[in-house]
């Protein structure tokens, strides 16, 4: 027990709710032990700080084997949204917050809150497109300088 | 299981330093606790945490997520990280004499 973990930068590469969560559980753990932690979205991990996508993230049911349902079953309409729904419920009990309001709290902790580059000049987006919370939009190269000293967790 | 001596009072802690029996907790302690953590002034809106926590962990069992605090404590989660810089839930914790929450949010 005597080493320990001084910085978190965890990149979110996901679009999906199974891929979102266990990094923004991550950042919020690691601030809640008094580690530094960084959160880099990147690719269709950008969704989560997108203004017009943050409230639409889903589970997928489709290529999911994690979820025990037929592949056919969960791409009928309607599936993905059900699931999320009833996850949804479930992660309110147990004081697991929205992703809105997850991402907006992980800020407050004094997290940093970054988009990839790459990524929103690939998808057309500008900083205006981005929640406030992003602080900025940075090269990998920025994000490497940013991350040293510390541990890089990719999701 | 160690022992050590707050307000001139032995109590005993766990390997953390966290109270084994809430009980033998006095507000006296706060301040040499919380200076062991860093903290060198106990202000206001840090009581204010500390009073919350031991109202919730006598109520509940256990302390209060820092999701919790930031709703129903009346300080906020940015000020909860500006008044306990190396986490609000298990500091505040250690300084109100109350179990490490085991919380993952």
């Amino acid at each position: 027990m005597t080493d320990t973990i001084e910085k978190v930068s965890i990149i979110v590469s996901k679009g999906s709710l199974e891929g979102v969560y266990p990094a923004l559980i991550m950042a919020n753990g690691a601030r809640a032990e008094g580690i530094e932690a960084n959160l880099f979205f990147t690719f269709f991990g950008l969704d989560v700080v997108h203004r017009s996508t943050i409230d639409h993230i889903k589970v997928a049911t489709v290529g999911n084997p994690g979820l025990h349902l037929a592949t056919m079953a969960g791409g009928l309409p309607g599936v993905s949204t059900v699931m999320t729904h009833y996850l949804a419920k479930k992660m309110e009990k147990l004081d697991i917050p929205p992703i809105p309001e997850f991402v907006e709290m992980i800020a407050d902790t004094g997290a940093g809150i970054y988009a990839c580059k790459a990524s929103v000049d690939l998808f057309d987006l500008t900083k205006d497109d981005l929640i406030d919370q992003v602080m900025d939009i940075i090269t990998v190269g920025e994000f490497y300088a940013m991350a040293g000293g510390g541990q890089i967790i990719f999701t | 299981m160690p022992s050590t001596t707050y307000a001139g009072t032995s109590v005993e802690v766990n390997e953390e330093g966290f109270f084994e029996d809430p009980s033998e907790w006095t507000e006296a302690m706060a301040p040499q606790i919380a200076r062991e953590q860093g903290i060198d002034e106990l202000t206001e809106p840090h009581w204010q945490v500390i009073k919350f926590m031991r109202a919730e962990y006598a109520e509940k069992g256990t302390g209060p997520t820092v999701r919790v605090l930031g709703k129903t404590s009346g300080v906020t989660v940015k000020e909860l990280y500006q008044l306990f810089p190396k986490g609000p839930a298990k500091m505040a914790a250690k300084i109100a004499g109350i179990p490490k929450p085991r919380g993952c949010i």
